[in-house]
């Protein structure tokens, strides 16, 4: 434990964080208190509140169908990244083969490249297939970054699972099923749960990749989001905020989740944890 | 003879564990890899006839296009280095353990697991021309016509800062926690002072892990959409390319232009990418950590 020091330095530091999360909390706290409001018009605070609009929300949306899309898309995409992604990421924590740099390289890009890039080509292709449009479509471009970050988050936790265990396991005449069902994916719990949970994260909030592949009956919670505000004028500003404050809650049970399995900073990319001093 | 080449080929990695890589393989072969090259492929055969280059000159021939580049460079370079500069100093005083980082830490998440949709929303609603901010500003007299912030290139700025912060704030931290505290601590114990020991020691072995949050940044900026539609000014000042393709894919179903300009986006983001990353391999990248 460590006392921070009041230099002239630190104060001003102090102050830019604390002027960042004032407003931020009045970025987040406006749609709050939007979509509880009557009429909001040029005051401090609506003249009343009232829980209307979640109902007219959730009726003009369809949102029971929007979140049931939403949910199916992220387990999907969460069972299918880990299926696909878990056993790679074996491969190339534990191997060394001619041509490793460059599958390594192929499973980064698509982290690397921005949605939009590589999403219309990709959305183009879906299209041609007859996937876009459709559930299966949302899927499949959702699962084009979520593999490889399966495979960039399980390499660590494979790395720590000690070979000999495995050896060990083999001279006793377990043959390579067993092997990972019994011994490897016992041990591999943690990683596993953490790379879901970051995947289920993502997934629930990629906007691009969704957004060039759905259809009309396979949006989810953010792309209906952004349709219903890009749409702005034709339903009321207060039910669009109320939708918008379901998402933020949905996320944020998801963060609570998150975080009882994974630290903060895996949230935005693969670091180890910290050492403990 | 088989057995022989078995064996060679084990000696060098490859044996029956290999097949485990196989599905992730063809995944992105197919999903990722050959999507790429249709659409690479389709960028050359113009949907108007026209030179196999005719989507290329089309876009660089009209300004409106050309801008798009301009546009979305002058609002993602800015954004992420202002980023990457804000989160050095906080980051270098929250390093280490204190009360309440956890805390901190998961606040600053929040912004992130938002996302641009919901920001978009909150910042219309807090920085408009009756929000909170401007009201503020106005009854304590510091203003006295609200300011515009919102549906202009600020309102897009303002969102890539209220994302962007806190994913390098805490990417950052975790550079700065796997440099060994025990180098600092020799330098002081040879009279290096706070300010030396900053310059000399951790920012040499921070700089590699600073380019690579700054490309992490600027890739999550350079492919600002919804928020340059929803704050920001989508037919003038914040007509960002990625607007520019999604306008000829899905208003015009030119898929073959627009294809062309996701691959000229792709292409201004690697030129990016790669002077950052010619810039970072050369500097230090010891064993000591804080390299990205």
């Amino acid at each position: 434990m460590r006392q921070i020091r009041a230099t002239p330095l630190g104060w001003v530091i102090w102050a830019v964080v604390v002027f960042f999360f004032v407003n931020l909390a009045g970025v987040v706290l406006s749609v709050l208190v939007s979509s509880f409001g009557t009429k909001w018009f040029d005051t401090w605070f609506p003249s009343g509140f009232t829980t209307q609009w979640y109902g007219d929300a959730w009726r003009e949306f369809t949102l029971f169908h929007v979140i049931v899309v939403t949910l199916l898309v992220s387990a999907l995409v969460v069972v299918l990244s880990v299926l696909v992604g878990a056993p790679a990421a074996y491969v190339l924590a534990r191997k060394n083969f001619p041509g490793k740099r460059l599958v390594y390289l192929t499973f980064l890009l698509p982290i690397l490249m921005p949605p939009i890039t590589y999403g219309i080509p990709l959305a183009t292709v879906l299209y041609k297939f007859g996937f876009a449009g459709h559930l299966s479509g949302v899927v499949l471009a959702n699962l084009v970054p979520s593999v490889p970050f399966v495979i960039l988050t399980m390499t660590p936790f494979i790395e720590q699972v000690d070979p000999r265990i495995e050896d060990a396991a083999r001279m006793l005449g377990a043959g390579t099923r067993a092997v990972f069902l019994k011994i490897l994916a016992p041990l591999l719990v943690p990683g596993l749960l953490a790379s879901a949970i970051l995947v289920l994260v993502r997934t629930v909030g990629m906007f691009e990749l969704t957004f060039l592949t759905a259809g009309p009956d396979s949006q989810t919670l953010v792309v209906a989001l952004y349709y219903s505000m890009s749409a702005a004028g034709i339903r009321a500003q207060q039910s669009v905020d109320a939708m918008a404050v379901i998402y933020t809650g949905m996320m944020l049970v998801l963060l609570v989740v998150a975080l009882r399995f994974v630290n903060p900073t895996q949230l935005v990319a693969r670091v180890k944890e910290e050492p403990s001093e | 003879m088989s057995a022989t080449w078995q064996h060679r080929l084990a000696e060098r990695g490859v044996d029956r564990r290999l097949w485990l890589l196989l599905p992730a393989t063809i995944f992105v072969l197919l999903l990722f890899v050959y999507p790429f090259l249709y659409g690479l492929s389709l960028s050359f055969q113009p949907t108007d006839g026209g030179g196999v280059l005719a989507n290329y000159s089309k876009f660089f021939s009209d300004a409106y296009q050309r801008d798009t580049i301009a546009t979305t460079l002058k609002i993602a370079l800015p954004a992420a280095l202002l980023n990457v500069l804000a989160a050095v100093p906080i980051a270098f005083r929250l390093r280490g353990r204190f009360r309440g980082k956890r805390l901190l830490t998961t606040i600053l998440v929040v912004p992130i697991t938002l996302g641009t949709v919901l920001t978009a929303q909150g910042l219309l609603n807090y920085l408009g021309p009756t929000g909170w901010l401007n009201r503020l500003l106005l009854s304590l007299h510091i203003v006295d016509d609200p300011i515009r912030l919102t549906n202009n290139y600020w309102g897009v700025f303002f969102s890539l800062v209220i994302t962007g912060f806190p994913f390098a704030f805490l990417l950052v931290l975790s550079y700065l926690s796997g440099i060994d505290p025990t180098l600092e601590r020799a330098a002081a114990t040879l009279g290096a002072s706070r300010a030396q020991r900053f310059r000399r020691i951790t920012l040499p072995l921070l700089a590699p892990g600073l380019a690579t949050t700054f490309l992490l940044t600027f890739v999550l900026a350079f492919s600002v959409f919804p928020s340059a539609v929803l704050v920001g000014n989508p037919a003038g000042s914040t007509r960002v390319i990625s607007l520019a393709a999604y306008q000829a894919a899905y208003e015009q179903y030119d898929y073959s232009y627009a294809s062309a300009i996701a691959m000229v986006m792709g292409a201004v983001e690697l030129v990016v990418v790669a002077i950052v990353l010619v810039w970072r391999s050369r500097l230090y990248t010891g064993s000591t950590g804080g390299k990205g």
